[in-house]
């Protein structure tokens, strides 16, 4: 039987999931292929922040981006629990990202203050002082300089939020593909043929959702897809009652008790080892940001690659050479899973102009 | 009455035997048992409660990989039973939930 569809999204991450969930609501036969186990799944080992405070900044459409996804998490969130059940633990408590010293608290006074003037004051946010943030979270150390606060800021869970919307795509007749490595793309006189090991596949319209695949893939297709790995490390603790009122880049506390500690970032290339040198830096820093971690047991390490543009940003495009054939690639899969859900699949279908999206084509590298 | 029983015959070294406190009851067990060799054998059949669904659960895999057998050692929270030998005078209490910020701070 000829395997025919209207959109193929090739990827079968968060950004995958996200687009062909969205794509399928819009009552299109569509199909998600997925590499299999073999593939790096920087989405089964994210840190989980739904998160707007620093980014953008001299991108300020990256942070307008950013914060049209926060404002509709909520309703994707609710979409996905009263369609499969499953809770993605969303909340938005506002964040914080804690400053050890004065230099580092006066270089995030810079940093923001910049980003707020670059987006006409679009982008809220306060610095707090140490007394000013232990009255928000007490276990804050006494001794660090402070911290910069964004109200828009949460997290949840990214697992869950995966699964979420694989089982949503499902319930919405999307066909998911597993172990389907793609071996070729061939554009057709109309559409495109996939071909896979298990035989070919046919669609209309695709979209490249690979992460670091996104590279070779978009070659098949004439896109340029500047990506490249940078590996986070990240510890987990014993479940622990709430002690953590607010998530931070560094640091945060699951709803299910757990804290997770992270933000290291190396450029090792395609492994994902755990180091010691590594895990014990992120640790040392949690204690000294939280000094009531350091009786805590850690259970669980591990590492993942971001998916890195040359700056840092998505990149959003469809083909010159091939219309039909696009890439949408990020490292906030999670963050920008709402836009990918219920913003980005008025571009793909054409039904909608998406302005918001304009400036991320890979032609900025260009230059 | 448990259902476990320790193989005396290929564990002559069990004659020695240790006392310990599980949840306020003092039992003589085997001084080479793990704690949760030890909780089993004196009949128990819960050892914690889930932190997020507070179901009961007891010791399964007994190589320290599925934490399923967390109980609170001598005020430590959180330890795993299958990994920790018995010790005279030992106080084992279940693991109910998360752990606490006080028992963490009762530990320094």
């Amino acid at each position: 039987m000829k395997e025919q569809f209207d959109y193929v999204a090739i990827g079968g991450g968060l950004v995958g999931s996200a687009i062909a969930y969205g794509l399928s609501r819009q009552n299109k036969r569509v199909a998600l292929l997925d590499e299999g186990d073999v593939a790096l799944r920087a989405s089964r080992g994210n840190f989980g922040l739904v998160w707007v405070q620093g980014k953008g900044v001299d991108f300020p459409s990256y942070s307008d981006w950013t914060r049209l996804s926060v404002a509709v998490w909520p309703q994707l969130a609710e979409e996905l629990k009263a369609l499969t059940g499953v809770d993605l633990a969303y909340s938005r408590p506002g964040g914080l990202q804690l400053c050890l010293d004065a230099a580092e608290y006066t270089e995030r006074e810079q940093t923001l203050t910049l980003l707020q003037q670059q987006t006409d004051g679009r982008f809220p946010f306060e610095m707090l002082d140490n007394q000013a943030t232990r009255k928000l979270m007490p276990v804050v150390a006494p001794d660090i300089a402070g911290a910069s606060y964004c109200p828009l800021d949460g997290h949840a869970n990214p697992l869950y939020l995966l699964r979420a919307l694989h089982q949503g795509f499902l319930q919405q007749q999307g066909h998911y593909l597993p172990n389907r490595p793609v071996q070729a793309i061939q554009p057709q006189d109309a559409g495109f043929r996939i071909d896979t090991r298990q035989g070919p596949v046919y669609c209309e319209r695709l979209v490249l959702t690979a992460g670091l695949s996104n590279r070779a893939l978009g070659k098949m297709v004439g896109l340029q897809v500047p990506v490249a790995p940078n590996k986070g490390q990240i510890l987990v603790t014993e479940k622990l009652a709430p002690l953590l009122d607010l998530p931070t880049v560094q640091v945060r506390q699951t709803a299910e008790g757990g804290v997770m500690i992270g933000d290291s970032h190396e450029e090792t290339g395609l492994e994902t080892d755990t180091s010691s040198a590594v895990m014990a830096a992120i640790a040392r820093r949690a204690v000294q940001m939280f000094p009531v971690l350091r009786n805590v047991r850690l259970v669980r390490a591990w590492a993942a690659l971001r998916v890195m543009t040359p700056d840092g940003k998505p990149i959003y495009q469809q083909s010159e050479q091939y219309p039909g054939a696009y890439v949408a690639t990020c490292h906030s899969g999670v963050t920008l899973a709402a836009n990918h859900a219920l913003r980005l699949p008025a571009w793909l279908l054409g039904t909608a102009p998406l302005p918001e999206i304009e400036p991320f084509t890979a032609s900025r590298f260009d230059q | 009455m448990s259902l476990f029983q320790t193989l005396t015959d290929v564990q002559p070294s069990a004659q020695a035997s240790v006392q310990i406190t599980l949840q306020d009851q003092v039992h003589q067990v085997p001084a080479n048992l793990n704690v949760a060799a030890a909780l089993l054998l004196c009949g128990y059949s819960q050892c914690r409660s889930t932190p997020v669904s507070g179901a009961p659960r007891a010791p399964y895999c007994m190589m320290g990989v599925c934490f399923d057998c967390l109980v609170e050692i001598d005020g430590v929270p959180n330890q795993q039973a299958c990994l920790t030998p018995v010790r005279e005078g030992m106080v084992v209490r279940w693991q109910d939930g998360k752990a606490s910020l006080d028992q963490l701070e009762a530990e320094l």
